[in-house]
């Protein structure tokens, strides 16, 4: 229990969520059987695990349309976090959908934030209000609304400024806002990243202007996003998407057991499965999950997954998503540019099926070989064949579970 | 019944907090013996601080000792103890002069600001160039972000305001080129500050890392020797992850110092002990609002003793 609550701290839970939620799982693992195949220490991880998803929703949560139109959202958050670019992604999404929206710039503050929203309106393919920097932000939104109503918009999402939890007049002016507008969604962007503070910032908000939803921004990088934990605890209100990138597609649905294990830092083997089933079927993705798991890697299948890298993100992106290896990544991984992809294909197509299968039979002479047929060096295929069989025993003692091990090792 | 665990939850929750503010209080401003419930509050305040586990754990292990020695009786010595250990952190080992008061290189004295996105890389530009403005100096800003929608306006409306030129190309241009157009109109006009804006960006993308990489390589070509310090804005409420931000920047820029903004709020920033622990990079800068005059030269001992005043 001690390494687990290292683990969620380091992660950025707020400390006194980890506190009680650690006495919960304990309480709920003493006296348990331990499950067939199971060491003791994987059991606490498993009980710790589906209490998180427990806590954290259980059920993925979508925004719903209200029964008179127009779906009203509002966009609240502190500074920095990410406001105006996730409401333009959402705009898009309801744009992709079929519906109608119109993008309000209620951030009347930072200097060029109306200007931003347009180039966003545009981007998402919406209507777009906004008017001049310091207007009164409440009648902003309220005319903003008032013309999406008129122009039949099925969902108007306001953006409102960046504001400190703890600034009185702006959050009475969220407030004001609220009343005017009596929106059907109020949602809190938070920085994925965010530490201890999440608890305080989320229930500050929550209190004085009643949240709706959860948006966890900026969950590409490589924070564990224990934030989630904090804010769905403190608010009972559910996730519903998290933000992954600075593009208007960087948006995805909220999974409770993904976020629960990445916390764990159990790695998101599940995301990146989903993401290689868009570039590769649903079959071939779970043979790669496999493989990446056992030793079965060979430099086959990594040259037909280099072969389809391009249109799933880069190696180093699906090499984060499995447990520990993001720091790593770096150093293991032949770099990542297409230039080098090209190089990697190429030396890999002028090898023998056998060599493929089986490179430890790449003596000097079939390196060579294959260097010429590739139009490489000797020295390029030697580094391919190197990183290669780091990477495969990376990967093998990696997704042997670290974590879990450690924890077996050590008891509670 | 979800509902029911978590709002169970969320009453306990609040307890706890309460319960624990008002004990540590009770401590560090008391008379009270220092014992080992005590040190575990400390650790817990750390903590909460965003310190981390492993350096609230060496901090307190600090204090442990002192007890240990009888060096320290009380709560008052032990929070005396407790501030003079961070701010030997985090005034970093490198902390030799360089902030607004320091004599500048060049001209032009060349500051590059990187961070990841929405930490406030744009804003505190505007303030550190209005401090140098208010000092007389003639400053140029470089957009270099060329990316995020309306971070070349912003940057521009800030420009007017405080007085300084500002070097811009279109969206979506070379942030390299731009900055180094910047370098050439800098001399050129012969500006004594040249402040380079670039775009957010997480440390995990390693084009993007590679980009500004470039910004920095092309800014020494222009002028050898420049940039003179390359600052990382930190975000306050970050956690852990802002070690690992500070890491992957240092590894790729060479970073001189960090700037933490939005001190204004109830974060503390603690992670900014971490990075000054591990990579002996001082804080030069604090941001305290969004107004211009919103910034402040870092001040170890005062920032150690609102770590552990007030809550």
């Amino acid at each position: 229990m001690r390494e687990i609550r290292t683990a969620l701290l380091e992660a950025d839970v707020n400390f006194h969520v980890v506190k009680e939620f650690t006495e919960a799982a304990k309480a709920r693992a003493v006296g348990q059987e331990v499950l067939g195949s199971l060491t003791p220490g994987q059991a606490v991880v498993k009980i710790v695990h589906e209490e998180m998803v427990r806590i954290l929703g259980g059920a993925t949560v979508r925004l719903a349309l209200a029964p008179n139109p127009p779906t009203v959202v509002m966009m609240v958050g502190l500074q920095g976090s990410g406001k105006t670019t996730t409401a333009a992604k959402i705009a898009r999404q309801f744009v992709a959908d079929g519906r109608r929206v119109s993008l309000v710039a209620a951030d009347t503050q930072r200097p060029a934030a109306i200007d931003q929203l347009a180039v966003l309106a545009g981007q998402a393919g919406c209507a777009f209000y906004g008017t001049t920097p310091g207007d009164d932000p409440v009648r902003v939104a309220e005319e903003g609304v008032r013309r999406g109503s008129t122009q039949l918009a099925d969902v108007v999402i306001v953006d409102t400024a960046g504001r400190l939890q703890i600034d009185e007049p702006l959050m009475d002016e969220l407030g004001r806002m609220r009343e005017t507008l009596r929106p059907k969604e109020i949602l809190f962007v938070a920085d994925g990243m965010t530490g201890q503070e999440a608890v305080n910032v989320a229930r500050r908000f929550d209190e004085r202007i009643g949240l709706t939803g959860i948006v966890l921004t900026k969950m590409d990088g490589d924070a564990r996003g224990g934030a989630a934990l904090s804010i769905r605890a403190v608010t009972g209100k559910p996730i519903v998407y998290i933000g992954t990138g600075e593009k208007l597609d960087g948006i995805e649905p909220f999974h409770p057991e993904r976020i629960a294990s990445r916390i764990l830092g159990m790695g998101d083997v599940l995301t990146l499965i989903e993401k290689a089933g868009q570039a590769v079927s649903q079959e071939e993705a779970v043979a790669l999950a496999r493989k990446i798991k056992g030793d079965g890697l060979t430099l086959e299948d990594f040259r037909d997954q280099i072969r389809k890298v391009r249109s799933m993100g880069s190696v180093s992106e699906l090499l984060g998503m499995i447990p520990g290896v993001s720091r790593l990544a770096k150093g293991m991984v032949p770099d990542v540019d297409d230039r080098e992809l090209a190089k990697v294909t190429a030396i890999v197509d002028s090898m023998t099926p056998a060599e493929r299968r089986n490179p430890a039979i790449l003596n000097g002479s079939r390196r060579a070989r294959v260097a010429r047929g590739s139009g490489t060096t000797p020295a390029d295929v030697n580094r391919l064949l190197k990183q290669f069989g780091e990477a495969r025993k990376m990967m093998k003692t990696l997704t042997a579970g670290r974590f879990a091990r450690r924890l077996a090792g050590g008891g509670r | 019944m979800r509902g029911g665990i978590v709002s169970r939850w969320r009453e306990s929750l609040r307890k706890t907090s309460d319960l624990v503010a008002a004990r540590i209080d009770r401590v560090l401003l008391g008379e009270a013996r220092v014992d080992e419930s005590a040190l575990e509050d400390l650790e817990d305040r750390l903590i909460q601080a965003d310190v981390g586990v492993r350096t609230s754990a060496e901090l307190v292990e600090i204090v442990r000792l002192g007890v240990a020695r009888g060096e320290i009786e009380n709560g008052e010595s032990a929070r005396r103890a407790m501030v003079r250990a961070v701010e030997g952190l985090v005034k970093g080992s490198s902390s030799a002069g360089a902030h607004i008061d320091a004599p500048l290189q060049g001209p032009p004295h060349v500051i590059v600001f990187a961070g990841v996105n929405g930490v406030g890389k744009t804003t505190t530009i505007a303030k550190v160039g209005a401090r140098y403005r208010a000092q007389g100096r003639r400053v140029l800003l470089a957009a270099g972000d060329t990316f995020r929608a309306g971070a070349v306006d912003q940057l521009a409306v800030w420009a007017e305001r405080i007085g300084a030129d500002i070097v811009k190309q279109g969206a979506g241009a070379d942030s390299a080129s731009v900055a180094f157009d910047a370098v050439q109109a800098a001399r050129a006009r012969g500006a004594d500050v040249l402040l380079v804006d670039t775009a957010g960006r997480l440390h995990t993308k390693t084009n993007l890392m590679e980009e500004i990489k470039k910004v920095v390589r092309v800014i020494g070509k222009a002028l050898p020797g420049a940039p003179h310090e390359v600052l990382l804005v930190l975000d306050a409420t970050t956690g852990q992850n802002g070690l690992v931000q500070a890491r992957e920047f240092h590894s790729t820029i060479g970073l001189t110092g960090l700037v933490l903004t939005k001190l204004d709020g109830t974060a503390k920033g603690g992670i900014v002990i971490q990075i000054a622990r591990d990579l002996g990079l001082p804080v030069r800068y604090v941001g305290t609002g969004e107004g211009l005059d919103d910034l402040e030269p870092f001040d170890a001992a005062s920032y150690a003793e609102a770590l552990f005043g007030g809550s």
